[in-house]
């Protein structure tokens, strides 16, 4: 990462868990989960308490739901490491790849319903002009998704909009995909808490 | 529509986060951080690193970073203030979808349900 603080400025316990994840998991810890550790009192803790409540809390949408939204919202942002992260995470949580790939590439002909469709379509202007109306909402409850659902979207949109912005502009390491698989099955295993 | 005194709720995790970048305790004053939150009344370099991280993150470079170092700011004050642009942006455009969210489900009052 571009600030050395956020390679090294770890107290010794939380080197040592480092040091353990490393060794179980074969792979460094990624920067997303590295930053968490880093002051967490001032971003981490916070911050990891709303992704796991949009990520892994109750909602009508699945798990592989949310990470494609999170890859989709990701892919708007051109942010390299969460793209891969949550295609991975998605492809696991649906054991369908093409199914996140085709939706990224090109959300209508994607294999997706309706309601989904609608949603990541409503996060894309949201991410790409900043603001959305309520006719854009009324677009998406006509097209199947409940108002809860709608709030649930909303809140996932937030977390990596903020994510991919960390990444980005404090310079992520993009690892080889049998990181990210490995991160993927973590994250499907553990959530991010 | 969720209750901001459900402190699971989505907007009340939401306040939490804003709050402690903001006024918790930092390396940064509140006055830059709020301005980075903002992006908003910044002098380079750190203008365009705090722009940058608001608009086009992906395009941040080495440089960006180096100039903002080399003004006197140490990586820890750097460091939060990239927090509070991230969360500033995002925080803007997820206000602005929950407004467009509440509006609709006031209409549908007794209708539709969310928390």
């Amino acid at each position: 990462m571009r600030l050395n603080i956020l390679n090294h400025g770890y107290n010794a316990g939380t080197k040592i868990l480092f040091a353990i994840i490393k060794a179980v998991s074969r792979y460094p810890l990624p920067d997303a989960a590295k930053i968490i550790f880093y002051r967490p009192d001032f971003y981490g803790r916070p911050a990891k308490k709303f992704t796991q409540r949009a990520m892994r809390g109750p909602s009508a949408w699945s798990v592989g739901d949310r990470e494609l939204m999170a890859a989709y919202v990701s892919n708007l942002n051109q942010c390299s490491f969460c793209i891969k992260a949550h295609s991975a995470v998605a492809a696991q949580a649906y054991n369908d790849r093409a199914k996140v790939d085709k939706a990224l590439a090109d959300l209508n002909t994607g294999n997706i319903g309706e309601p989904l469709r609608a949603t990541l379509s409503l996060l894309g202007k949201l991410t790409r002009a900043n603001s959305i109306d309520a006719n854009d909402i009324r677009t998406v409850m006509a097209a199947g998704a409940s108002q809860q659902q709608i709030e649930d979207a909303l809140a996932v949109c937030f977390a990596f909009n903020v994510t991919n912005r960390l990444a980005d502009a404090l310079g992520f390491f993009v690892p080889g995909p049998d990181a990210f698989d490995a991160g993927a099955k973590y994250l499907l295993k553990r959530g991010y808490q | 529509m969720a209750n901001n005194n459900d402190t699971s709720s989505f907007r009340h995790l939401c306040q939490g986060l804003v709050s402690r970048v903001l006024k918790g305790k930092g390396y940064s004053s509140q006055t830059d951080r709020q301005a980075a939150f903002n992006n908003a009344g910044l002098a380079e370099p750190l203008k365009t690193l705090i722009d940058k991280t608001a608009n086009q993150a992906y395009k941040v470079s080495d440089g960006d970073i180096d100039a903002v170092l080399q003004s006197g700011l140490s990586e820890d004050q750097i460091f939060e203030l990239v927090v509070c642009a991230a969360v500033g942006q995002s925080s803007r455009q997820y206000m602005n979808a929950l407004s467009a969210l509440d509006e609709v489900a006031k209409e549908n009052k007794g209708g539709g349900h969310a928390s």
